[in-house]
């Protein structure tokens, strides 16, 4: 291992954000044809890392050293020119433009004249079958999905001649399927020599893919590892800094019921699914697992469940009471809890400081406000709170909710939600894309909110997740849901026929 | 049918080469920063100052052609004004665009009152002349109406092909409208968003004061004060109605032009003996703004069009 040739080295990078320190005297070496992953939680400090090499960032001190050379800090050019490619979090596509012009963007001088389409599409064509990225070149972006999208970005670095290839957080966004095409990607990248640095959290990919593990923890490396001396566990126990333990809660103990649905119908609002006579009963001191294929209905019940949407026909009993003016003001005044599923786009506000974000559902009722009038001192307090109840990791409460990774800004909207007292729980996939520690730890807020009496609705993808958390579970297939199976009642097999469409009623 | 005898007279499209000429400079200017993603409102200042800048150039000994350079350079100079306050610092670019406004036409009229301050009305320049074209101004009725302009008409005309040519053939044009589509994805391939949007807010700016220059140089031959009357503003919307893309943004400017000498020649006929004229002064800013309406509804604003763009801010 040793002897082999080292491409890109990094030496004392520390980055600092006002407060925050987000990267501290990193260094670490990666060597030719290796696949090195980069694990750590959200907010480690990955991310930003990845930032300074590619130059998108300057660090405050450090160097970096590419194939030998130093690189000059600040210069994406650079980097590019070096045979530095980046696979961004979030794409750099230009949405109006075609695959292969986006390709094309900055390959050749400015003020030359003409594209040479004609050649450039040949070789994109040849990369895609050279690599396993069927993508095609005259597509405009905007109409690819987001696995496509991807695909482009990574022929992108490719078309460059890209000798070392960063991934962020690459599967975060796909499908099982089409993560299982990137892995095989990757694979005819290192078998043609190109280095790669794949920055996870999750520890299954990890493992199967990567040679080496790094792990990250508060901006300092904390472990280095390769991959087939040590294991899942070990690597996790590296990433949070103790043993992970998996929730394993008792049963609760459900009690009347705060929220029931009887034979509620809405809608399917353009793509969406709307809900087929789904009855449900949310109950005090339970929580409802509703497992199925994303897609299924779950928007529609968590719209309906957050007063987003009004039940076309059935009814909707809230404590007991017939509703018959159901709006987000209602449902708020109901009691209910909302973590939404998106939580950059209905969860938060990304302009708006820690401390307006942490109002925003309570803003217009004391004490947050009076007579018209807010009181900022009280906001700021109770922001206060959730920071540090929640370990919300933050510059401070007049910090923009922006420049918080995702994990952290998930808990400040747990931490909302749940220090508003809510009688109904709605978690619409509130771990996805957290780390482990987030992870536990959100789940456990909301273990802790069922103790305490709360009916909570948790939606999500993850089956085992389901499993492991839910007092009871129902299935969703095609806007309905399937009866209410007690936990344990159902193998994972029994609920993905459910999830499949069988066994329902009225099956199609 | 006065309005059938307008529309077969060969003066009447020749009206709207014209016309259009000011707008289609001015608007493929506009076109060029916002698909950069730099909204420029200086647009209505420039023209002013690009009026007077070529004419005073002329009026001062220049020739007509290096008048009209130094009228692109004026608006260039505009424009980095703009883009310095709008690129690098981020500053509002409604604010700054309405400053520049501001700013230039004073400017303009100030220097006016410099350069001449004994004069009651402005003097005259030797415009540019209707050039003839062999062969194709010979053509009866066709001749007189599409090639009896000046060379800043067919130059006008050049600009559009020009500016989707560099737009949609050219690494330079690619670069421009990621810069206005998704800014990050222009840093990401090692190219620079400030340095692109700079230019692109110089070289339009440019072509705005050009816009401008041809009221004095070629359509009248004295600076008025009040004589670009809202062109500027017009030709934002032109932008809008053109959906961001050169040649249905001519298509509008020709649509505009089109309206507005058909509301002077309306004022002639018996008809406008009974309306006031001020009727037909409005017709074509109503119709513009139907056309607008029916126009953009379906239109792709570039997405990054007045979002500042700031590196290493997450």
């Amino acid at each position: 291992m040793g002897a082999r040739e080292v491409v890109l080295r990094l030496e004392g990078i520390t980055k600092r954000f006002g407060k925050l320190t987000a990267n501290d005297d990193i260094g670490f070496a990666l060597h030719r044809g290796e696949v090195l992953a980069l694990l750590g939680e959200n907010g480690a400090g990955k991310t930003t890392l990845m930032n300074i090499l590619f130059g998108h960032y300057t660090a405050d001190s450090g160097t970096v050293e590419v194939f030998g050379q130093p690189l000059p800090p600040g210069a994406p050019g650079a980097a590019l020119a070096a045979g530095v490619g980046m696979v961004h979090q979030h794409f750099t596509l230009a949405g109006n433009m075609t695959v292969l012009e986006n390709i094309l963007l900055g390959t050749r001088p400015l003020f030359g004249m003409g594209l040479g389409r004609g050649a450039a599409r040949a070789r994109v064509e040849q990369l895609s079958r050279d690599f396993g990225l069927a993508v095609h070149p005259d597509a405009k972006v905007k109409t690819l999905s987001v696995g496509e999208r991807q695909r482009v970005e990574i022929l992108k670095a490719l078309y460059r001649d890209a000798r070392i290839l960063i991934l962020d957080e690459p599967t975060a966004v796909l499908t099982p399927q089409e993560s299982d095409a990137l892995f095989e990607t990757l694979k005819k990248a290192v078998a043609q020599g190109l280095s790669i640095i794949f920055i996870s959290h999750k520890l299954h990919e990890v493992t199967a893919v990567s040679d080496r593990v790094i792990v990250l923890r508060h901006g300092r490396v904390v472990g280095e590892v390769a991959t087939d001396q040590t294991d899942r566990h070990r690597i996790a126990e590296m990433m949070v800094g103790a043993e992970v333990a998996l929730p394993h809660p008792p049963l609760g103990r459900a009690g009347t019921a705060l929220m029931e649905l009887r034979d509620v119908s809405t809608p399917p609002e353009g793509n969406r699914t709307g809900l087929r006579r789904v009855t449900l009963s949310l109950k005090a001191g339970q929580i409802t697992g509703l497992a199925g294929v994303s897609g299924n209905g779950q928007g529609a019940l968590a719209d309906l469940v957050s007063g987003l949407i009004a039940p076309d026909s059935g009814e909707l009993r809230v404590a007991g009471q017939t509703v018959a003016r159901w709006s987000p003001r209602a449902a708020l005044a109901a009691g209910v809890g909302r973590i939404p599923e998106d939580r950059h786009a209905t969860g938060s506000i990304a302009d708006f400081t820690l401390t307006e974000n942490a109002v925003l559902e309570g803003y217009a009722r004391p004490p947050f406000s009076r007579a018209g009038w807010m009181d900022w001192t009280r906001a700021r307090a109770h922001a206060e709170d959730i920071i540090e109840k929640y370990d919300v990791r933050c510059p401070g409460p007049e910090a923009r909710i922006r420049l918080l990774s995702g994990g952290n800004m998930q808990k400040l909207i747990l931490g909302r939600a749940l220090e508003a007292g809510p009688k109904i729980i709605l978690a619409n996939q509130p771990v996805r894309g957290l780390d482990i520690g987030a992870l536990t730890y959100v789940q456990e807020c909301l273990i802790a909110a069922r103790d305490a009496g709360a009916a909570v609705l948790l939606i999500s993808e993850d089956l085992d997740e389901i499993r492991a958390l839910s007092d009871v579970i129902h299935v969703m297939s095609e806007g309905r849901l399937s009866p209410e199976f007690p936990r344990g009642s159902k193998t994972p097999a029994e609920l993905g026929q459910w999830m499949a469409g069988q066994g329902f009623a009225d099956a199609a | 049918m006065e309005i059938f005898d307008i529309l077969v007279s060969a003066s009447f499209w020749a009206a709207v080469l014209r016309i259009a000429s000011p707008l289609i400079f001015a608007t493929m200017g506009e076109l060029i920063c916002e698909r950069a993603g730099v909204l420029n409102l200086g647009i209505e200042g420039i023209m002013v100052f690009g009026a007077f800048a070529g004419w005073m150039a002329v009026y001062a000994g220049l020739g007509l052609w290096p008048g009209v350079l130094v009228a692109f350079a004026s608006g260039a100079l505009f424009g980095l004004a703009h883009a310095t306050l709008t690129v690098p610092f981020g500053l509002s670019q409604h604010v700054v665009g309405l400053g520049v406004t501001l700013l230039a036409t004073s400017s303009a009229y100030y220097a006016y009152r410099l350069a001449l301050p004994e004069v009651t009305s402005p003097p005259r320049i030797e415009p540019f002349q209707p050039l003839d074209i062999p062969v194709l101004s010979d053509i009866p009725f066709l001749g007189e109406a599409l090639f009896s302009q000046t060379a800043l008409t067919y130059l006008a005309f050049a600009t559009v092909l020009i500016v989707a040519l560099v737009l949609y053939r050219t690494p330079l044009g690619l670069a421009l409208r990621a810069a206005g589509e998704n800014p990050s994805a222009v840093e990401a391939q090692g190219l620079s968003v400030t340095a692109i949007r700079m230019g692109a807010v110089m070289v339009g700016s440019g072509m705005m004061a050009v816009g401008g220059a041809f009221l004095t140089m070629s359509a009248f031959s004295s600076f008025f004060f009040e004589m670009v009357n809202g062109r500027g503003w017009i030709c934002i919307a032109l932008v809008v109605f053109g959906a961001w893309m050169p040649g249905k943004a001519l298509l509008g400017a020709l649509l505009f032009a089109g309206f507005d000498a058909l509301q002077i020649r309306m004022q002639q006929t018996p008809l406008g003996a009974d309306i006031p004229y001020q009727v037909f002064l409005m017709v074509p800013y109503v119709l513009s703004i139907l056309a607008l309406v029916a126009m953009s509804r379906r239109a792709e604003v570039p997405a990054a069009l007045m979002v500042p763009y700031n590196r290493g801010e997450r």
